[in-house]
């Protein structure tokens, strides 16, 4: 039991860190982003290769991705996304752009990294178990769990407080009060890209050094989960996305050890279904709709 | 009206790529009879694994391929030309590759499959256009060879390997009650899956819990939780290569101590590398003794040396694959017709190869003796 609820806080603190980059960008931008987790693979799949090929230590090779992941968040905003701002249709376009970039980005890692599945070399991350009560977890479990809940705690903070979330925040309300007030809107727009994708590659890192396998179509996966973490937790709310991806991660742990893998999607999906019929709005969504 | 000619252009695209498709399969419909082998030799079609799941296996067996070609060639028999092509370890890849191989190729036989999931979905083509097929790893005991009577295959059946395997496992280890855990998503695991929990009841083992998996699925802490939660002796697991060491290393990290069973799926050096010391320990049944003295292993042992290649069982099915087409061929009386293959196929008998004296079943089934080996420093170890 105890062993369990660890095992799922653990698959829900990846599904949260993924998920709120992700609801970061609906939140300001009203669009999904599908490209998401390519960044998130590709993130994985660099830190792989500065540890691999590089020779870097970890603690090297993780901020060095984190960042290249932000990178990849910017490039990302200013092809698929900023082109098409302003355009009537710009909500499903900007969809179907980002499904091309996340195309784009998986075609990359197949040509560089493969089809297989590649793997940090053994000793990356040191192999120390640590008992908790009656349950146990690896040293490197308990760092995810803790880098996780510390990026999750530093972007609240800098939405909150700082003066950069409070332009995000702005523009998310409404862009062209935003402008008014003399906000560089395609600024702000470029930062919430940027500490999206630094967030979801700083998942894909974890991930890849969680379960020590990745491929280029590692992300898709993730991406389903998050998609259901993200409208849970009310689309755009941040502190929604990370209980909501705890919650799943918890829910899909017990679902695989007592009703079978089968049920997996199965459940996590149903009781999306329920929670969305009892509250449309997801569990931490806005009140009512924006007035423009 | 942007929007309008980009419409018309991609359906433009469309039509040209369904114009190529049908100029490239045009040949195919006035196909159908029997190759015939230009130049005195055959040619052979291997569809094998080179990517995805599987990946780890296809190498080693185009190794094994290779090396067996070179023998037979080099030997004064009927000269073999053999295509390789990858099939992904997917069913969709491998039925195009087997298309291309009856049709375009019009190939005498085809070696493979890697997958039984592929070889379920592929080998029904092969034997509508009668051609031969010689599986050389698909293990599945069902729904390969009872496709029909060009389905052949030199790779024993998990209903054959592990039963033995367990019961010489319980010789060892003296255990009573098992946890089980399998993928339920692909033909081969599942099949082992079956045939583990009716070895398992005949030994008397009591099986305390049994969990699954999917292919993709990267995180097994939860099923394993479950499992060692209830204690058992020994865990036995189905699983291919990839998931079996992700499995494993999980195992460990749970804090799972204990023996580690496990199917066909482990029998692959990259197992070993991906696990690294979990693997240590770790028992499983396999149709190749990599230590037996026949002369027929000694020289395919010889030939991977040259090549570089560390082998494994599945390079030694791939390369008793090709000595066996070679040796059907020869009683055939040198004829590379589809049919004369399928005649020359029924007619081997008792042949030397690495696997040992080989026959076939009534079922085109292999038929030879198993052994069981056993990871220990970091390599697969025969236990005596």
């Amino acid at each position: 039991m105890g062993q369990q609820v660890l095992n799922g806080i653990f698959l829900g603190s990846i599904y949260a860190l993924f998920a709120v980059g992700y609801t970061l960008v609906f939140g300001v931008l009203d669009i999904l982003n599908l490209a998401h987790q390519a960044v998130f693979m590709l993130a994985a799949f660099i830190a792989l290769a500065l540890v691999a090929d590089a020779h870097l230590s970890l603690w090297v090779a993780l901020p060095a991705a984190v960042l290249a992941g932000g990178a990849i968040g910017i490039v990302l905003e200013r092809v698929a996304f900023r082109p098409l701002r302003g355009r009537a249709d710009s909500n499903i376009s900007g969809l179907i752009s980002s499904l091309a970039m996340a195309t784009v980005f998986e075609a990359i890692a197949l040509q560089i990294f493969g089809p297989d599945i590649s793997r940090f070399p053994p000793g990356t991350f040191p192999d120390r178990v640590v008992r908790i009560g009656a349950a146990t977890a690896s040293l490197l479990q308990l760092c995810i769990v803790g880098i996780s809940v510390v990026l999750m705690a530093v972007l609240t903070l800098l939405l909150a407080r700082s003066r950069l979330g409070r332009q995000i925040r702005a523009v998310a309300e409404s862009p062209r009060a935003a402008r008014i007030v003399g906000i560089d809107v395609d600024r702000a727009i470029a930062m919430a890209f940027f500490l999206s994708s630094a967030l979801g590659g700083a998942a894909g890192v974890l991930f890849g050094l969680a379960f020590n396998s990745i491929s280029p179509d590692v992300g898709r996966g993730v991406e389903l989960k998050g998609l259901a973490v993200i409208i849970l937790g009310g689309m755009g709310s941040v502190p929604g996305a990370v209980i909501a991806g705890f919650a799943l991660g918890l829910i899909e742990v017990f679902t695989v050890a007592h009703l079978g893998s089968s049920f997996r999607d199965a459940v996590s999906f149903a009781v999306l279904f329920f929670v969305l019929i009892a509250r449309p709005r997801g569990l931490f969504g806005r009140a009512a709709a924006r007035e423009a | 009206m942007s929007l309008a000619r980009r419409w018309s252009f991609s359906l433009l695209l469309l039509l040209a790529a369904a114009c190529r498709d049908q100029s490239t399969e045009a040949p195919a419909s006035g196909a159908g009879g029997t190759a015939t082998a230009s130049g005195g030799g055959a040619t052979i079609g291997a569809a094998l694994s080179l990517t995805g799941a599987a990946a780890s296996y296809g190498a080693l067996q185009r190794a094994g391929i290779q090396a067996g070609v070179e023998q037979v060639n080099g030997g004064g028999g009927p000269k073999l030309n053999v295509l390789i092509e990858d099939d992904a370890s997917t069913k969709e890849q491998g039925i195009t590759v087997f298309q291309k191989f009856i049709n375009r190729d019009r190939v005498s036989a085809i070696l493979g499959p890697t997958l039984s999931n592929t070889a379920s979905a592929a080998d029904p083509l092969a034997q509508q256009a009668k051609v031969p097929v010689l599986a050389i790893s698909n293990t599945a005991p069902t729904g390969i060879t009872d496709i029909g009577n060009y389905i052949w295959r030199d790779s024993l059946t998990e209903a054959q390997v592990i039963p033995g395997a367990l019961k010489k496992a319980q010789e060892k280890l003296d255990f009573k009650t098992a946890g089980v855990l399998y993928g339920n998503d692909d033909v081969f695991t599942k099949a082992g899956y079956d045939v583990m929990q009716k070895a398992l009841a005949d030994l008397a083992v009591k099986v305390l819990g049994t969990q699954t998996f999917a292919k993709p699925d990267r995180d097994y802490n939860a099923q394993l939780t479950a499992l060692i939660g209830l204690k058992p002796d020994v865990l036995v697991v189905s699983a291919l290569a990839d998931n079996a060491s992700s499995i494993v290393a999980q195992a460990r990290q749970r804090g799972w101590t204990g023996p580690i069973l496990g199917g066909n799926g482990f029998n692959s050096p990259a197992f070993i590398k991906n696990a690294g010391a979990a693997a240590e320990g770790v028992m499983v049944g396999t149709s190749w003794n990599s230590l037996s003295q026949d002369p027929a292993n000694q020289k395919f042992l010889e030939a991977m040396k040259k090549g570089g290649v560390n082998p494994d069982q599945f390079s030694a099915q791939a390369y008793t694959g090709v000595i066996i087409l070679a040796e059907a061929i020869k009683q055939a009386g040198g004829k590379t017709g589809r049919e004369d293959i399928v005649a020359g196929l029924a007619k081997v008998k008792d042949l030397d190869t690495p696997l040992g004296k080989f026959s076939f079943t009534p079922g085109r089934d292999a038929q030879h003796e198993p052994s069981v080996q056993q990871v220990k420093d970091g390599k697969f170890q025969i236990v005596q």
